[in-house]
């Protein structure tokens, strides 16, 4: 029997396509999520925005937290795990979880190299500024792939700016000839074949989620306008004054994302969202984390 | 209700896109359905793989779930695969009941061939599937893995537990289509 295959595990992450995945803390949490309609949970131990606040070594959640998450939902459940960090992967797979996210939200474990994926039973999800990473993570085994945007600051422009990137470098393969292409595969330091794969499929060969700043119904919208599959929520949920009722309306925006009509619906009346940081100089950049 | 033979994909949440993606490789006139105004403009559905607790309360919020109770009896065709099967049971719109992943999470997805008269050569990919437990009146078992059902039949609904739309094989869509005409 055929089982833990490329094709398994980047073919849950279809099954989440349209949909939104939600950081959970808690089973509580994990149960409001599953109410709103969210498509998986991500458990953590703290969301970004109180990674930010309290700082110190944020790592992955209490192995009793995450049973408890799972035990709670039906829905997938996923993990964070720190960057490079195989062990806690190692751990986060004996629980049976459903997706690993190795994640530069939670603080690099090695300066050096990524968790080898590929040894893995369990699928990965890792993030990516441009294409050249989500390359990397793909050829290291990721089965899907997000934005880093900037986690915990309630701030879309850094999602955004990776959504742009990794479709402009995809669409600047298209004129390449087979020199340029060998070209880029050096400069990505990926095998020839995975660019030339990209090329021919004008996307990336994995589903591919918004990240990091989504606050509002519309942010979701807006990343869903620009071409990815479904969208992470975290901070934006939990740090606003109405979070149930903020979850479901960005669920329904993610499925309505081309019916401004429905998203008016949908955006009025959620109270305060969460108050959001600026992207300057003395704001930790999470996203830059990784390779 | 449509009067060209058009196949709607229920585009609420899960592997839509998919399943688009299969219909165009037949040649099958196709649309995305998010709203009742789409889904007028069909002859059949498909309802995807994803997540049913979503999909189910997006079709509550979107009203589609009334829209198919109303016009399942009055002739109307549908496919559900995997979370779409989910939802015809829950939906009372085919007789059979579901037990939801019940192989297992994530780590005891499989890929296996399953066995059918009807398609022969086919390949079931199963993610966190789920089981159709009791299989009632007038439901016909068209493809069974290790003697369990996998895809059955009744009258114009089908429903199946694997996802043909992430195989080459589209012999269940091909068929689909015939009883969406």
């Amino acid at each position: 029997m055929a089982k833990n295959t490329f094709k398994l595990k980047s073919g849950l992450a279809q099954m989440l396509k349209g949909g939104v995945i939600m950081d959970v803390v808690t089973p509580e949490q994990a149960i409001i999520a599953e109410q709103a309609g969210a498509c998986a949970v991500m458990a953590l131990e703290r969301v970004p925005a109180d990674i930010r606040a309290t700082g110190g070594v944020a790592r992955m959640s209490d192995p009793k937290m995450i049973k408890g998450i799972m035990k709670a939902v039906t829905i997938p459940v996923m993990a964070k795990v720190r960057i490079g960090h195989f062990v806690e992967a190692q751990i986060i797979e004996a629980l049976g979880v459903d997706y690993i996210d190795e994640s530069e939200v939670l603080t690099p474990a090695d300066p050096f190299y990524h968790v080898d994926k590929s040894n893995f039973k369990v699928p990965f999800v890792c993030g990516a500024r441009d294409l050249g990473e989500a390359l990397r993570r793909i050829h290291e085994g990721a089965a899907m792939v997000r934005t880093k945007g900037e986690a915990g600051t309630g701030n879309i422009v850094e999602a955004v700016r990776h959504i742009r990137t990794i479709a402009e470098d995809i669409g600047s393969l298209r004129t390449l000839n087979k020199d340029g292409v060998r070209r880029k595969a050096k400069e990505y330091r990926v095998p020839v074949e995975l660019v030339e794969q990209v090329k021919k499929l004008g996307r990336l060969p994995v589903v591919n989620f918004a990240a990091g700043g989504i606050a509002t119904p519309a942010d979701a919208a807006l990343c869903m306008q620009l071409g990815v599959d479904g969208v992470f929520v975290g901070s934006g949920i939990y740090k606003s004054k109405n979070p149930a009722k903020r979850a479901k309306a960005i669920v329904e925006a993610t499925t309505h994302y081309n019916d401004p009509e429905w998203l008016a619906r949908v955006s009025e009346d959620l109270g305060e969202a969460m108050p959001g940081l600026e992207i300057n100089d003395s704001l930790t950049k999470l996203a830059s984390r990784g390779h | 209700m449509a009067t060209k033979p058009t196949i709607g994909v229920l585009a609420l949440q899960g592997d839509f896109a998919e399943h688009i993606t299969a219909l165009r490789k037949l040649k099958l006139p196709c649309l995305e359905v998010r709203t009742i105004a789409d889904i007028k403009k069909t002859t059949g559905l498909i309802m995807p793989g994803g997540e049913s607790t979503t999909i189910g309360k997006l079709l509550v919020s979107t009203g589609l779930d009334a829209w198919l109770k109303t016009h399942v009896k009055k002739g109307y065709t549908i496919y559900g695969t995997c979370a779409g099967a989910i939802l015809l049971s829950q939906l009372g719109l085919i007789n059979i009941t579901v037990k939801r992943n019940a192989y297992g999470r994530q780590l005891d997805s499989f890929d296996e061939p399953i066995q059918s008269k009807a398609f022969p050569k086919l390949r079931g990919v199963f993610i966190r599937a789920p089981l159709f437990t009791t299989i009632g009146k007038g439901v016909t078992v068209l493809a069974t893995h290790d003697g369990d059902p996998v895809l059955v039949q009744q009258g114009k609904i089908l429903a199946g537990s694997f996802h043909p739309e992430l195989t080459d094989n589209l012999a269940v869509h091909r068929y689909f289509a015939t009883l969406a005409k």
